[in-house]
C-alpha cells in the first residue's frame, strides 16, 4: 500500500476532575496529524479554543488511529477548510477523488501549498465527507463519473524501470506515441 | 491518431515500481493522473498511468468487478494466450530467458550459434558459386 503522511486519529480528552466538577465532560475531536504525539497536540490546540481547557489541567483518554474502512472503493471526497492567507483567513470547499480519506487528505494539503502556497500549519480541517457522485460540485471531479470512461495517454515518457538505470545521456531520441 | 486508450478492462503491463513486468487491468479511473488496477494474483490497488504501458488487448468488463467475474472476464478474453502470443509479449519472454540462462545453457547457446553461423555460411558459399558459375 502506498505509506500516507497525514494519518488520521480519533482523541479523546476532558479536563481534570475537581472539586467544583467532579465529571468534566468528555471531549472527542478527529484529527489529522502525522504521527500521535502530533495529533495528541492538535487536539489540545482546538481545545483550547473552544473550552476553558488545558494540557496541563487535561487528560487524554484515549487515542486511536482510524483506517480506511473500504480502502479499494474510489470515493469522492469533500474537505471544508480554513486557512490563513497573507491577508486573513479564509473558508473553502475542495472535492478530490481517491480510494481513502487520508490519501485525499494529502492531496488536499499538497494542493493548498502549490496553489495557494499555504502550509500546513495554517490549515485547519472544518469537515470531511465522502459525497455520493450527484452531489459533486466541482467539474474536475464530476468528469470522471463516467462509467464508460475512455482517453488516451497523449505524452509517454518512457523511464528506466529502476533508479539504477537512470542514464544522464541517450543514444536515440525518445518515442513519446503510446 | 490514438489506438489504445485508457478504459475500463484495459489490460496494461507495469514497468516501475514492486509489481514491474505485470499484467494488469485497469478497473477504475481514480482521477487524471491514477487508475485502480487488478490483477488475479494482486489485491486492488491504485496505480499511477506512469507506471503502466497500455497493450493492445482489452477485456469486457464493468467498472470494478469482483475478483471471480475478473479472473472470468480474463479467461474469456484470452488475455495470457494473446500476451504471449503478441510480438511485445514474445520479446519479453525471450529476455526473461536469456537472463536465467546458466553457465551451462550458454555453452550451448554458443554452440548453437555456432552451428547456425556455420550452415548460413555454407548456404552463402553455394550461392556465391553458383552465382559466379
Amino acid at each position: 500500500m502506498v505509506t500516507y503522511k497525514f494519518h488520521q486519529y480519533q482523541v479523546v480528552g476532558r479536563a481534570l476532575p475537581s472539586e467544583t466538577d467532579e465529571h468534566p465532560k468528555i471531549y472527542r475531536m478527529k484529527l489529522w496529524a502525522t504521527n500521535e504525539v502530533r495529533a495528541k497536540s492538535k487536539f489540545w490546540y482546538f481545545l483550547r479554543k473552544l473550552k476553558k481547557v488545558k494540557k496541563s489541567n487535561g487528560q487524554m483518554l484515549a487515542i486511536n488511529e482510524i483506517f480506511e474502512k473500504s480502502p479499494t472503493k474510489i470515493k469522492n471526497y469533500g474537505i471544508w477548510l480554513r486557512y490563513q492567507s497573507r491577508t486573513g483567513y479564509h473558508n473553502m470547499y475542495k472535492e478530490y477523488r481517491d480510494t481513502t480519506l487520508n490519501g485525499a487528505v494529502e492531496q488536499m494539503y499538497t494542493e493548498m501549498a502549490s496553489r495557494h502556497r499555504v502550509r500546513h500549519h495554517c490549515i485547519q480541517i472544518i469537515k470531511t465527507a465522502t459525497i455520493p457522485a450527484k452531489l459533486c460540485k466541482r467539474e474536475s471531479t464530476k468528469q470522471f463519473h463516467n462509467s464508460k470512461i475512455k482517453f488516451p495517454l497523449v505524452h509517454r515518457t518512457v523511464r528506466p524501470p529502476t533508479r539504477k538505470l537512470k542514464t544522464t545521456y541517450k543514444a536515440s531520441r525518445p518515442n513519446l506515441f503510446m | 491518431p490514438f489506438k489504445r486508450y485508457v478504459e475500463i478492462g484495459r489490460v496494461a503491463l507495469v514497468n516501475y515500481g514492486k509489481d514491474y513486468g505485470k499484467l494488469v487491468v485497469i478497473v477504475d479511473v481514480i482521477d487524471q493522473n491514477r487508475a485502480l488496477v487488478d490483477s488475479p494474483d494482486m489485491v486492488r490497488t491504485q496505480m499511477n498511468f506512469k507506471r503502466l504501458s497500455l497493450t493492445d488487448i482489452t477485456i469486457d468488463i464493468k467498472r470494478v468487478p469482483k475478483k471471480k467475474t475478473l479472473i472470468a472476464a480474463m479467461e474469456a478474453g484470452d488475455v495470457k494466450n494473446k500476451w504471449e502470443n503478441s510480438s511485445w509479449g514474445r520479446k519479453l519472454i525471450v529476455q526473461e530467458r536469456r537472463a536465467s540462462l546458466n553457465d551451462f545453457d550458454r555453452f550451448k547457446l554458443m554452440l548453437a550459434k555456432i552451428k547456425r553461423a556455420g550452415l548460413v555460411k555454407q548456404e552463402l558459399s553455394k550461392l556465391k558459386k553458383q552465382s559466379t558459375a
